[in-house]
């Protein structure tokens, strides 16, 4: 065999360091290579990124803050995002070096090539420093600057509780009219909504008067203003006021205004309030409508409103014939709840009033608009005029005889309520500061969380408010419900039951069954027509819900 | 000796510069300082001569020559041909060829011996370069590069080649020019040799980078290391007067 000698394999001398290379496009060895020719050249070796502490978002340039996790694809994205030379070479790859947290230092390590001299494609690895600076984000800002505002309105409304305004969260939520609001704050008989711009202000504003009855009124305030380039700067306030009548209010219209409004029986029940005040007549059925103008130039004021209302139980109900809509007109005969109980229990009432006991067991004969809701047996919510005394003049001015005794506004679900089930449901709330106004319960938004004397009745006010969801469609059709997660349900739950005990001690009208629990064993029957919300109804949450999820227990501090 | 300079702040001196055993060519610059290296080598051994051919500067790569003769392009006007003549001495032959590849420079390459040229020449001009140079001329490349002139340097000693010829073709070619040849670089990793490097069989001028690893190489194939003028010319001369003789 003959001996076939390799090929010798080809070299140069590296031109700096006399290393036998290949010969390649620089013909220098690539230690050479990387000591002379810094391919790195024009990348900054040390950066910064700005992170807001208080929602922990990064900067993402030129204005967007976002939400990144450390170590992730949006961080990496936000940091390289950062660099100015990287336009000139190639990025083959990128990666976090860990770092201590509290270190506040992110180190990225980066892999690029580019081309040197002639055909020479050169790759190198390196490390790059961000410094996490802390910054404020405009959002935070804005929270933290309780001062910024330029423009303020005043939405007030003078009334018992705080229903409305309740309602009126919701209405804005879900029209988003809360988007540009710096920050709500809860005041005597109402709310101020603070503006960074007055245009704001009187997008609300307007809101306000396309969705309940109000008066407002503009002012402002001079804070400087500029002469030799003739300008000034303003703080502008609106004061809204909201007409003082809510759902189910008996209202005792002045007689004068009464015979202008289709010559309409006094005495009314408000049915709803949307941008004007819808009043029903129960005894003839007869409707009107009075809208914000015309409410303003003459205002009258509710009798009574629904912590008022009184129970009775429905003995008999004959529909007389008139419908009108949804209203039937009929002829009730009722008792008051718990008339026809062995006396034991309800002695200690008795006894204190002649007057209530005298009447306890009579029976009631009442024209009612809700005829065609009612059945025998139903529980039922009304007026009960006749052991009533009303500061007003226009009531006072009626003929006795036009005065009913009794005057039903709606059905109650008692044993509905007995259950004390959980609601698969919840609202949200445009708070943004909760827990920082001190100790409040509930999953309450904006309103009730001053806390302190009257938070129960807030309480109470938003347990009737969810209760006035449950039972009229029409009005849930006007606010977002959302479904509530398995785990927030426990929550929920707790909440509830704080309520149901607060109810209890607040006793009242409000919960009739707690008297009707002890002794009589009632029939547990649910009722039937309750207008239960369907999931259907509910929409599932978004992002922005879980900025409400650390507002649901602001006490937990 | 290997010498640094650099023409007008350019390391490609062989463009600017031509060197034989027996004469210099020397581009006008702006300064004399580029003469004044080779000056202040060659003074007392070769004639320098500043010249232009056809007007431009770059006259080492335009020109081919060796110890006998001379080669200019067709571009050369009469008054830089009578120049030459003039200058150089009676011994060498300056001659004009017509060639469409005028850069002759770029071409050929040869020593005193052998030439290598452009596979394309015409055959009147190897006849030429054959008779005026006195040397026997092969049709090559250089690392599959046509332009054998730009791609390497060769005297009697030796021979720098483009750096990625093979080893194959570095045998083959030093076959032919029965001298030793090495793959290299100069001006700190720049393959164009012939730009970068002047050579004759005792002296030789590299561009500005070339480094001292470079020059060594060089110095080692070309025989550069430890040799006086004199002993050269000595060798030579007895070279001469044997092949006379």
């Amino acid at each position: 065999m003959e001996f076939v000698q390799s090929a010798p394999i080809h070299r140069v001398l590296c031109a700096d360091c006399g290393t036998p290379i290949v010969p390649n496009g620089a013909n220098l060895c690539v230690a050479c290579l990387r000591n002379t020719i810094d391919i790195t050249e024009g990348i900054p070796k040390q950066s910064s990124v700005a992170f807001c502490k208080n929602c922990e978002r990064f900067l993402s340039p030129p204005l967007t803050w976002t939400i990144a996790r450390p170590e992730s694809q949006e961080l990496l994205a936000i940091c390289l995002k950062k660099l100015k030379g990287l336009n000139k070479v190639r990025l083959t790859e990128a990666h976090f070096i860990w770092t201590e947290p509290h270190s506040k230092r992110l180190r990225v390590s980066m892999t690029i090539q580019k081309e040197v001299l002639t055909a020479t494609i050169l790759e190198q690895i390196f490390e790059i420093e961000f410094l996490v600076q802390y910054t404020q984000c405009p959002d935070c800002t804005r929270i933290a600057a309780k001062n910024t505002w330029r423009a303020l309105v005043q939405v007030r409304q003078k009334v018992q509780h705080k229903r409305t305004f309740l309602f009126l969260e919701q209405l804005i939520l879900k029209h988003g009219a809360q988007k540009d609001t710096i920050s709500v704050k809860e005041v005597r008989d109402g709310l101020d909504f603070f503006y960074s711009q007055k245009s704001h202000a009187v997008k609300m504003t307007e809101f306000l008067t396309g969705s309940v009855p109000v008066r407002s009124k503009a002012s402002e305030q001079l804070l400087s203003s500029d002469t030799h380039s003739n300008t000034a700067t303003f703080k502008h306030t609106f004061s809204v006021e909201i007409a003082p009548i809510c759902k189910d209010d008996l209202v005792c219209i002045p007689p004068k205004q009464a015979r202008s409004l289709g010559n309409i029986s006094p005495l009314t029940i408000c049915t709803r309030v949307g941008n004007s005040i819808h009043l029903i007549d129960p005894q003839t059925l007869q409707l009107c409508e009075v809208n914000a103008p015309v409410y303003w130039r003459v205002p009258f004021f509710s009798l009574a409103s629904v912590t008022d209302l009184v129970e009775f139980t429905v003995l008999d109900i004959e529909p007389s014939g008139p419908t009108k809509g949804k209203w039937v007109l009929a002829d009730a005969q009722v008792a008051l709840s718990g008339a026809f109980r062995s006396s034991g229990n309800n002695g200690d009432d008795v006894e204190m009033d002649y007057e209530l006991a005298s009447s306890a067991n009579q029976i009631f004969h009442t024209r009612t608009h809700l005829g065609a809701i009612l059945q025998p047996g139903d529980v039922v919510m009304g007026y009960h005029l006749t052991n009533t005394n009303f500061n007003s003049d226009d009531f006072a001015q009626l003929s006795s005889d036009r005065i009913p005794d009794i005057v039903l506004v709606k059905k109650a679900y008692p044993n509905r309520r007995k259950k004390n089930k959980t609601r698969n449901w919840k609202l949200r709330s445009i708070a943004k500061e909760a827990g920082e106004d001190g100790e409040t319960s509930g999953a309450r938004g904006v309103v009730g969380r001053t806390g302190g004397r009257d938070s129960k009745k807030v309480d109470l006010d938003y347990e009737i408010f969810l209760r006035d969801l449950e039972e009229d469609l029409e009005m849930r059709g006007a606010v977002n419900l959302y479904k509530i997660q398995k785990d927030e349900g426990a929550e929920t739950a707790e909440i509830a039951s704080r309520l149901a005990g607060g109810k209890q001690r607040a006793k009242g009208q409000l919960d009739p069954d707690v008297q009707m629990t002890d002794g009589v064993q009632e029939v547990d029957e649910e009722e039937a027509d309750f207008p239960e919300v369907k999931l259907d109804e509910l929409l599932e949450e978004f992002d922005e819900m879980t900025l409400q999820d650390n507002e649901v227990h602001p006490h937990s501090t | 000796m290997a010498t640094r300079l650099q023409f007008e702040n350019n390391s490609d001196i062989g463009v600017f510069s031509k060197l034989t055993n027996s004469y210099c060519l020397c581009a006008i610059g702006g300064s004399t300082n580029f003469y004044s290296a080779f000056e202040s080598e060659l003074s007392d051994v070769v004639p320098i001569v500043h010249t232009t051919i056809g007007g431009t500067r770059i006259l080492g790569r335009l020109t081919a020559g060796n110890r006998h003769g001379l080669l200019v392009p067709s571009t050369t006007n009469d008054q830089e041909l009578q120049h030459l003549r003039n200058s150089l001495p009676d011994a060498v032959a300056v001659q004009r060829v017509e060639e469409r590849l005028s850069a002759l420079g770029n071409v050929i390459a040869c020593n005193d011996h052998v030439a290598l040229v452009h596979p394309d020449v015409d055959r009147e001009t190897e006849e030429i370069i054959a008779d005026v140079l006195k040397v026997e001329v092969f049709r090559q490349t250089i690392a599959d590069n046509v332009l054998v002139g730009s791609y390497c340097a060769i005297t009697n000693q030796g021979g720098l080649v483009h750096p990625k010829t093979s080893v194959q073709d570095q045998d083959e070619l030093s076959s032919l020019l029965q001298v030793p040849l090495v793959a290299g670089t100069v001006n700190r990793g720049s393959d164009v040799i012939g730009a970068g490097l002047v050579v004759n069989d005792w002296c030789a001028f590299t561009g500005f980078d070339t480094t001292a690893m470079e020059i060594s190489v060089i110095e080692a194939i070309f025989k550069l290391q430890g040799r006086e003028q004199t002993a050269v010319i000595n060798d030579m001369r007895d070279s001469l007067v044997d092949s006379w003789a």
